[in-house]
């Protein structure tokens, strides 16, 4: 049986004066794939912040293990590069990566040697993001933080970088916190499901067992068509 | 060559050179505009070091520290963009200024006079200049991560205070040191220029840094050698210099 790693008690984050996260609570097992859930303005990025320690919270929060965590976060794209002169190798130099530990990363999100010498600003939406899942995982973590892994990128360049994450989840035996709020996502990737609402709604649990239409309903506050898979 | 021009020549080298590879991270950060405000905020410093005829970088510097905990402490207050702080700043450094500057030495503390440079001067510029150096080197690939992503560098496991503090301390070292090269008023050229130019014909990092300072030491000679010929004062012509690289390097920049 899976150990807990994480315990969350009446944890509330608080900005400008205003609650964003009120008296949640849950916990997470090694090895999940937990997907947090919820439409824009749920707070879901402010939990993710909270939970790494980026922003300051109310409340209990208890790793059972010392984490070691990997950040993929919104917003870190091509363009945050672009005016560098960085290539994919002096990224990866910025850990002080070996360039043998890099080839064999690249590999492991299918990049080949080719891409070391280019600039990174200059690869395309879906190289930049597997060069960034193979840049995380090189300083080896335990838990994956991705907050919305694949809105820089087309729907088939976001399938391929999640079943590239699902791969490499399994294989490296890491716990997984995924915010989005792609439905399909949730069905197809994840283990456990924590939904937040605008309206104070929440659940948790596996996704085909509490995602029912009216929980649904609760969460984006008016009726979402969807199908299970 | 005189032992003056040495001098002056070792002071020039090694304060560009490192205000151009400290630029190369600023320019990253777009930050390099700052350190013209905070050139300008160093001259009342300097208007006193003036009237009581002790070292332009000795009475810059406290000047550009409390500037850079001015903008940091207004910053988190007010929320307000860089830009328009640093415009407050240095309207506020140029007005305290020239109430008590004398005027007829308003020359050397807005366009710098490394021509007269003495020897513990000169000693200050080297042993400052490496220092920055040395602990630019040590910290780059943190400081860069930090200008590409803070929360990322934060779960990376950087302490962010620690290099931001490094990161402040080195600006506010190189603009005090800088202000005897070229001036309260161009300093921001000092870091900037070498940098752009550097980035204009750089593919990888290691090239971006190696050509900025070189491009950064390359103006110092140019414009302390052509000053002494030409009895023009040195500071602008470092500028000159400096820009003139950047321009000859604008047909190789990438678009």
């Amino acid at each position: 049986m899976s150990e807990t790693l994480l315990e969350v008690k009446n944890f509330n984050v608080t900005l400008d004066r205003s609650p964003v996260i009120s008296d949640l609570n849950f916990s997470v097992d090694e090895g999940e794939f937990l997907t947090i859930l919820g439409p824009n303005g749920s707070g879901k990025t402010v939990l993710v912040k909270a939970l790494l320690g980026l922003l300051s919270y109310k409340g209990e929060l208890n790793w059972h293990k010392k984490p070691k965590i990997g950040y993929l976060p919104q917003g870190l794209n091509q363009m945050s590069v672009k005016d560098m002169p960085l290539t994919v190798r002096d990224f990866f130099g910025l850990k002080k990566i070996e360039p043998s530990e890099i080839l064999k990363h690249l590999s492991h999100v299918g990049l080949e040697s080719g891409v070391l010498n280019k600039s990174a600003g200059y690869l395309s939406g879906g190289e930049f993001q597997r060069m960034l899942v193979a840049w995380v995982l090189s300083s080896n973590p335990n838990i994956l933080f991705l907050d919305e892994p694949t809105t820089a990128i087309d729907v088939a360049g976001g399938e391929t970088i999640y079943s590239l994450l699902k791969e490499i989840w399994q294989k490296h035996n890491l716990t997984v916190f995924n915010v989005t709020h792609d439905l399909d996502i949730v069905y197809a990737y994840s283990t456990h499901v924590l939904c937040l609402s605008r309206f104070g709604h929440r659940c948790y649990g596996v996704p085909k067992e509490i995602l029912t239409p009216d929980a649904l309903n609760d969460i984006y506050g008016t009726n979402v068509k969807f199908y299970t898979h | 060559m005189t032992s003056q021009l040495v001098l002056s020549l070792i002071s020039g080298i090694f304060i560009a050179g490192s205000a151009a590879y400290l630029g190369t991270l600023m320019l990253s950060r777009k930050m390099a505009v700052v350190a013209g405000p905070l050139g300008h905020l160093a001259l009342p410093g300097v208007a006193l070091a003036l009237i009581y005829g002790f070292s332009i970088s000795l009475g810059a510097f406290p000047f550009v520290v409390l500037g850079i905990l001015a903008i940091w402490l207004l910053e988190m207050r007010t929320k307000l963009q860089m830009e328009a702080l640093t415009a407050i700043v240095f309207a506020t450094g140029v007005g305290i200024a020239f109430l008590f500057l004398p005027i007829n030495k308003a020359e050397a503390a807005l366009i710098g006079d490394i021509s007269q440079v003495g020897i513990y001067e000169t000693l200050a510029a080297v042993i400052l200049g490496s220092a920055v150096f040395v602990a630019v080197n040590r910290s780059y690939s943190k400081i860069m991560l930090l200008n590409i992503h803070e929360d990322v560098a934060k779960t990376e496991g950087i302490n962010v205070g620690l290099y931001n503090f490094i990161y402040l301390s080195a600006i506010a070292i190189i603009v005090a040191l800088g202000v005897d090269l070229v001036g309260g008023l161009m300093t921001a050229a000092l870091v900037a220029i070498p940098a752009a130019a550097g980035r204009n014909v750089s593919r990888r990092l290691v090239q971006y840094t190696f050509v900025s300072a070189s491009f950064g030491v390359i103006s110092a000679v140019i414009g302390i050698l052509v000053s002494t010929f030409s009895g023009l004062p040195a500071g602008p012509l470092v500028i000159i210099a400096s820009a003139t690289i950047f321009l000859i390097t604008v047909p190789m920049a990438k678009a």
